[in-house]
């Protein structure tokens, strides 16, 4: 352990993050430095979460420094808990409440047409992205994190697991490769994450680890709730391999696939037409069917072409992928419209949910529309495409009365 | 001794003088009524100016001399290059070579370009500002420098004042693109075009001298004459009066913050949803990237509907003259453009019209066009639970804005406020805003990224929107949210000094800045 450690980021553009840098002192008391952009409004509150951490970690000879620009609170606990296990080794978490939101759980079907991507690292990111309403939102501890901010990175997401909120959306947490990824477990398991993906994940061991890994941090943590996991393939082996990932293990809800990383393990240019990953995806999608599980697409990462994102959309939505991962909110709402089912799949589907209901009104065992009689997965879809086009406004509450004139 | 204070109708405390003259405390909306006669400046003779027209002198400090300045008076100057503009440093610099003091420095607007101003404040030149303070020169007035307090008015304000003889210019500087040596000016032409010099039309009409300044002077005649030569005494050819790129923002393009674009999309779906964007509606949007890309979905529900505008009131700019183009609105009214795309249509594009404070804003005009306009879309520093607004300064009392034609724009029949609930980590709804710059009662919804205010007393857009799927929430909800994020800002401890008075469009002060403790 050294007498000096730092955590967070400061400089030009910084924003609604800040720097702590904490010297050990051998005697003295405590000393807080703060310039804060907010200081006329805060400056107290800070000092005061500032002296609580110290006196948490029984600090009491140094001097902290805080560079704050406009971080809530949860931002500055981060960095100055980070700051602290830089200069002194200690299990012990400073934990702020968790907010009620983020106490819910999600189920193993749950929609994943977006997931947005969030830099570790990078509060500022964090605050609004529940406001977009994608499907998910990531907390990512892997690429975007770079390799010295890695032990921060995971405060941050553990605080923003529990104190910032998504506004409903579900939690997500890509931990890194393992074995370091396993650690990152006991930072976010114990705080209600809903879903963690496994990036480069090659083979249903790994999987298996990641299970039992999070059982026995919920064990520890007497704590009882769904967390899934989505192992992300990234590579021609985890491509043979993508049947047996996606049936390791009851946690798996989904299995999505990392084309950069895919492309390059060939050897092949990624192009925007996606022919050298055309076979992957196929059998991505199709190992991820077979083992009863969603389907997930790899990122569009040109954020301001909307028509090609689009068709990118369109083409995975037709090889029977469930859902993509997004890097910028503008391209939830393209992502979401696309998903959506057409005007043709509503009117089909409103037909034989009619019939359904008119099918259960008579106590009839068979659902029949016209000569045709109509199986229950095709009734379950039906009622899956009418939610769908409930939630996203493509119909009315009051679409049966309508309907029925 | 110490000021005497009385409460004003916003419950705000004001001293019954500022710089020594008293001054009559904010009464409530449309309650100030005066009467008497416009001031008026004194009578000229042509006899008296040269018969063949030609009102050249060799420079600026000479056209000083010869226009009798002295200790004391009144300057004016207007902002329509912005943070390009060159000549309102060199009017003073004049002064203090030649050992003046106590000047008033009356500008439409002032720009971070005009920081020099300072030195004149500390060496005597300039004794206080009568205008917006922005940047550096509102720091300096927030630290209690200035000798007298700053007085902040609208656009609209500041005709009224000019008018009923509160402020008497005793000369004005105009700085013109193009003029003719009678003094004909216009904003259309010329290497610093910035279309039109409406903010100075009080100053040619009222002030007793008028310099015209220009670094295009042609033959005469000077066509159009946005500025008439008649008011004119002198005028002054010089090498530059602006920086061509600082007088055209490029800073006005569509934000790309996608927080920003929510609450700009959210916006446009309440104007939606409430039916203000019907046919024949007219708008007013202003220049920043929100405002930008509201105008922007605006264009897109009206292209939807096949729905077309009457007009839209400018600062104008490229994405406004497109909307022109395209068939989407009839008219622009512009008060200031904002590029070059802008002042081209403004040339070329007869319904693309030049208008000034005194048509737009103006409380001693019978009438004026700010309540003609459906809805107007305004930006605001901090907003208080009884949607009081302050434009002018930040929560930590620095002053750092101007209030331009903001309050004067209140007076739309539907005002929207589209801004983040916090920045950084300062909430947007208060208890108290730090300044009140306009009244509640005329302030009508809060769009933030977590929520949409109404105003309670618009009880029309609560019924339109008491089924919607908008996010609609209480004011009181909105802050609680804001402070559940951020955390309870703590009171912030300000000086005893007025340091600036914040007029209304009436004149009466609706407010006072206070010095800020650093």
């Amino acid at each position: 352990m050294t007498q000096i450690g730092s955590a967070g980021n400061q400089g030009p553009g910084i924003r609604s993050d800040c720097f702590a840098a904490l010297k050990m002192k051998k005697s003295g008391g405590i000393k807080i430095v703060l310039k804060s952009k907010v200081d006329a409004l805060y400056k107290n509150s800070i000092r005061d979460l500032a002296q609580q951490i110290l006196d948490f970690y029984k600090v009491e000879h140094a001097e902290l420094e805080i560079i704050d620009r406009g971080a809530i609170e949860l931002v500055l606990a981060a960095r100055i808990e980070a700051a602290v296990k830089k200069c002194i080794k200690s299990e012990d978490e400073f934990l702020l409440d968790m907010i009620p939101e983020n106490q819910t759980s999600t189920s193993k079907d749950h929609r994943r047409r977006s997931r947005l991507y969030l830099p570790g690292n990078s509060p500022k990111l964090m605050l609004n992205a529940g406001i977009h309403q994608p499907d998910a939102v990531i907390l990512d501890l892997e690429d975007s994190v770079a390799p010295e901010k890695k032990a921060e990175a995971r405060l941050m997401v553990r605080n923003a697991l529990r104190g910032l909120n998504f506004y409903g959306t579900e939690r997500m947490v890509r931990i890194n490769q393992l074995p370091a990824g396993l650690e990152d477990l006991e930072y976010v398991v114990p705080h209600h994450v809903n879903l963690i993906l496994l990036p480069k994940c090659e083979k249903a061991d790994q999987v298996r680890t990641v299970d039992e890994k999070i059982t026995q941090v919920l064990t520890d943590s007497s704590l009882e709730y769904p967390v899934y996991i989505m192992p992300i393939i990234e590579s021609a082996l985890g491509v043979v391999n993508a049947y047996q990932i996606a049936s390791a293990s009851d946690r798996v809800a989904a299995l999505a696939i990392g084309l950069e990383d895919y492309t390059a393990d060939l050897g092949a240019q990624r192009t925007r037409e996606g022919r050298e990953s055309f076979y992957a995806r196929n059998q991505l999608v199709n190992a991820a069917k077979a083992a009863g599980v969603q389907a997930i697409d790899s990122v569009f990462s040109d954020v301001a072409d909307m028509d090609a994102l689009r068709e990118v959309v369109l083409e995975a939505k037709s090889l029977g992928f469930d859902g993509m991962g997004c890097i910028h909110p503008r391209q939830i709402n393209v992502i979401h419209e696309t998903f959506a089912p057409t005007d043709a799949q509503i009117e089909k589907a409103k037909k034989i949910v009619l019939a359904f209901d008119e099918a259960s009104e008579k106590g009839l065992g068979v659902v029949s529309l016209g000569s045709k009689m109509i199986d229950p997965p095709v009734v379950i879809r039906a009622q899956n495409t009418i939610t769908i086009a409930l939630e996203t406004g493509l119909i009315q509450e009051n679409w049966k009365e309508n309907d029925h004139e | 001794m110490a000021p005497k204070y009385v409460k004003n109708a916003v419950g705000r405390m004001i001293p019954e003088k500022i710089n020594g003259k008293p001054v009559i405390p904010f009464m409530g909306v449309h309650k100030y009524i005066t009467d008497g006669k416009r001031y008026a400046p004194p009578l000229p003779s042509s006899a008296n100016y040269p018969k063949d027209g030609n009102k050249q002198v060799k420079d600026l400090k000479t056209a000083l001399k010869e226009a009798g300045i002295k200790d004391g008076m009144t300057i004016s100057t207007h902002h329509h290059f912005r943070n390009g503009d060159l000549i309102a440093n060199q009017i003073f610099q004049a002064a203090s070579e030649m050992g003046l003091k106590d000047l008033i420095w009356f500008p439409s607007a002032s720009f971070p370009c005009h920081e020099p101003i300072v030195e004149y404040l500390k060496d005597g030149t300039i004794h206080h500002i009568e205008g917006s303070m922005n940047g550096p020169l509102g720091r300096f007035a927030s630290q209690g420098n200035m000798r007298g307090a700053g007085v902040l008015r609208s656009h609209g304000g500041r005709y009224q004042a000019v008018q009923d003889g509160e402020v008497v210019i005793d000369i004005a500087v105009i700085a013109a693109p193009t003029a003719d040596p009678f003094g004909n000016a216009n904003g259309l032409t010329g290497e610093s075009a910035c279309g039109l010099l409406g903010f100075a039309l009080a100053d040619s009409q009222y002030a007793h001298k008028v310099i015209v300044v220009t670094d295009n002077l042609v033959p005469f005649p000077c066509i159009p004459w946005q500025i008439q030569g008649n008011y004119v005494d002198y005028v002054v050819e010089v090498d530059q009066i602006g920086i061509p790129e600082r007088i055209i923002s490029g800073t006005t393009r569509i934000t790309r913050s996608p927080d920003r674009l929510y609450i700009a999309e959210l916006t446009a779906k309440f104007c939606d949803e409430v039916g203000i964007i019907k046919e024949g509606f007219s708008f007013q949007a202003g220049a920043g990237g929100t405002s930008l890309a509201i105008g922007n979905y605006f264009g897109e529900i009206m292209r939807e509907k096949g729905i077309k505008g009457r007009f839209a009131r400018g600062g104008s700019n490229q994405y406004l003259v497109d909307m022109l183009e395209e068939g989407l609105i009839d008219y622009i009214l512009d008060g200031q453009t904002f590029d070059l795309a802008g002042v081209q249509s403004m040339r070329e594009n007869p319904h693309h019209v030049n208008t000034s404070p005194f048509t737009s804003y103006n409380y001693h005009g019978k009438g004026n066009f700010a309540g003609i306009v459906d809805v107007v879309i305004l930006g605001a520093t901090e907003v208080d639970v009884n949607f009081n607004a302050n434009v002018v300064t930040h929560s930590d009392g620095l002053l750092l804005h101007g209030i331009g034609g903001w309050q004067n724009c209140l007076f739309s029949k539907t005002v929207i406020l589209p801004i983040p609930l916090f920045r950084d980590r300062i909430p947007i709804i208060r208890d108290e805003v730090t300044t009140v710059c306009g009244p509640g009662e005329l302030i009508d919804v809060i769009v933030t990224e977590r929520g949409i205010a109404i105003n309670p007393r618009r009880k029309d857009l609560l019924e339109k929107t008491a089924k919607s799927k908008l996010p609609i929430m209480t004011i009181e909800e909105l802050k609680a949210e804001g402070e559940r994020i951020c955390g309870v800002p703590e009171p912030v401890k300000l000086g005893d000094k007025v340091i600036a008075a914040i007029k209304w469009v009436d004149g009466t002060v609706i407010d006072v800045v206070y010095q800020v403790i650093e």
